[in-house]
């Protein structure tokens, strides 16, 4: 799913944020990215996204190599890739229904099938009652979930998620990761970047340990 | 991967659409949906106006000013136009004749060019009623005391028919007039009227020369406008942009934003050009009537609204397509 052949990430300035980074994230599978604070973790996902380009090394997503995809199409890139902020990005001026139907309304769908995959997607995150809410009177796990759903309404192969439980208590940070491993279990290959070594620890899934740029360790089980 | 091979190309949903729903919405779908997406932008555009309508309005009443001044003079003008086409028929043409055309030719001479199809009317003007005039009009009726004999030739005041009243016929006639024996000097009095035509030529010109300029003002503002909303909305912008948001998703609120902006601003000038001509036209008809005219001023005319309207929204279109050019491309995600 995702190929990372010696990827270098140098930002203006010098600054390296990733350094001859070499993993293959198999069709499927669910790993971490975990390190300290500017070890690259979101540098790594930022090329993912093609947020970022690589410096030097290919970057392979699906198959497709990310240095020939041309600006006009990283839009269509980014509708197969559902991406997870820390800070939920959600549109505060709009309800949740709209938040996570945004996806769908970029790509075209009617109505109908909008309000259908809403729905859907809502009723998966527990968050179906909300709907016509706005995101400021949701609390913060519950605005990651929808934050989560929109991510996966467009029904994508590869979810990112960076930091997603940097702001909760561990008992929703937990809540939030089985979200993801829900995702797991029907084939979407997930990346999570995060430092909460103690919660991701506990769960049998691969983590790559990134120190200063480098892919410091590679560890777990490959489902 | 699972679902066929991996593209990030705009026609794979739509070629592989019709089987697997997960790649994208059928292709049409897509084109029914397109239509209806954009009307839904379109009156998104306005709703997004409508909940700030103190600012909405303020840019919309200085675009409304800008557009009202060039169309109100353009209407001003054609007003004036309208009233010298009724002034044109004061055209007339002086014939003065020579000192031995005694009354009874110079008589019969009037009645024969009154025949003329050509002509409406003639006055005699004998040589004793233009020595009185003269004494009376100019202040030199004691220099005409030591003259022994009078020096002013006898007249013909020749007013051309209205149906004659082109300045190429009006040449034509003199011409055919300074001919015939009796005529010393055929003098045409329209030299005043091409002045002011003339002046009149340089006004239009002015008003163009002013509508560019305050086109280019309405251009300013309508993208100032979308500059700022594009910036109060830059969270939205990057939001959409991860996503998956093309540039044209995005760039299209902002444009119909700057059509409904443009459309109200032509609306607002419309209703101010329409609102200062009904204060002026009572003034005006009293001093048509002390000129013993029936004129009236020419409202706004369906034409000159349409056009109005049209400048209006096209200025409006453009502006915004210009900002939104400038600055969407500023706004990436980080």
């Amino acid at each position: 799913m995702i190929r990372f052949t010696d990827v270098s990430k140098r930002y203006p300035g010098g600054y390296e944020a990733l350094r001859g980074v070499d993993f293959h994230l198999a069709p499927g599978e669910m790993a971490f990215v975990t390190g300290h604070s500017g070890a690259g973790k979101s540098s790594l996902l930022k090329l993912i996204a093609l947020i970022e380009r690589a410096s030097s090394g290919q970057v392979l997503v699906g198959g497709q190599n990310l240095a020939r995809v041309k600006p006009r199409h990283i839009p269509f890139h980014r509708r197969r890739i559902g991406i997870i902020f820390q800070e939920h990005r959600l549109l505060f001026d709009r309800t949740v229904f709209d938040n996570v139907g945004l996806p769908l309304i970029i790509s075209g769908h009617n109505r109908s099938e909008v309000e259908r995959r809403v729905r859907a997607a809502l009723d998966k995150v527990g968050l179906l009652d909300r709907a016509r809410s706005f995101p400021v009177t949701l609390s913060g796990g519950e605005q990651q979930r929808v934050g989560i759903a929109r991510a996966v309404i467009n029904r994508p192969q590869l979810v990112l998620a960076d930091e997603p439980t940097g702001n909760l208590d561990p008992d929703l940070s937990r809540e939030i990761m089985e979200i993801f491993r829900d995702f797991n279990r029907v084939g979407v290959s997930i990346l999570v970047a995060s430092h909460d070594l103690d919660l991701i620890r506990k769960m049998p899934h691969r983590i790559l340990r990134l120190d200063q740029g480098r892919l410091a360790s590679d560890i777990g089980v490959t489902v | 991967m699972r679902g066929g091979t991996y593209r990030s190309r705009p026609a794979a949903s739509r070629e592989n659409g019709r089987g697997a729903s997960r790649a994208g919405p059928r292709l049409n779908d897509t084109l029914h949906n397109w239509g209806a997406r954009h009307l839904q932008t379109f009156f998104y555009a306005l709703g997004q106006m409508w909940r700030r309508p103190a600012a909405a309005l303020m840019t919309a009443a200085v675009i409304g000013i800008a557009l009202a001044l060039p169309a109100g003079l353009h209407v001003g003008l054609k007003n004036v136009q309208h009233v010298l086409a009724g002034w044109d028929g004061a055209t007339q043409v002086s014939l003065f004749l020579t000192a031995n055309t005694d009354e009874a030719s110079a008589t019969d001479l009037r009645n024969q060019l009154e025949a003329q199809s050509g002509i409406a009317g003639v006055d005699y003007i004998s040589r004793e009623n233009a020595l009185l005039e003269f004494r009376r009009l100019s202040g030199f009726g004691e220099a005409l005391d030591a003259l022994e004999e009078n020096p002013l030739p006898a007249v013909l005041v020749v007013r051309p028919a209205l149906s004659h009243n082109s300045p190429d016929q009006v040449e034509a006639l003199l011409k055919e007039m300074r001919a015939l024996p009796s005529v010393e000097l055929a003098q045409l009095d329209m030299q005043w009227v091409k002045r002011l035509f003339a002046l009149m030529e340089i006004g239009q010109r002015g008003v163009w020369v002013l509508a560019g300029l305050l086109s280019l003002a309405v251009l300013l503002v309508v993208g100032n406008t979308i500059r700022l909303s594009i910036q109060n909305r830059r969270d939205e912008i990057v939001v959409t942009k991860l996503i998956g948001g093309t540039d044209a998703f995005i760039r299209r609120p902002f444009l119909y934003t700057g059509f409904w902006y443009g459309l109200f601003g032509a609306i607002i000038a419309a209703v101010l050009v329409q609102a200062s001509l009904a204060v002026l036209s009572g003034p005006v008809r009293d001093l048509a009537a002390l000129y013993n005219s029936s004129f009236r001023l020419d409202a706004l005319n369906a034409a000159t609204a349409g056009l109005l309207l049209l400048s209006g929204t096209t200025l409006g279109l453009l502006g915004s397509w210009f900002a939104v050019g400038r600055h969407l491309r500023d706004i990436e995600p980080t």
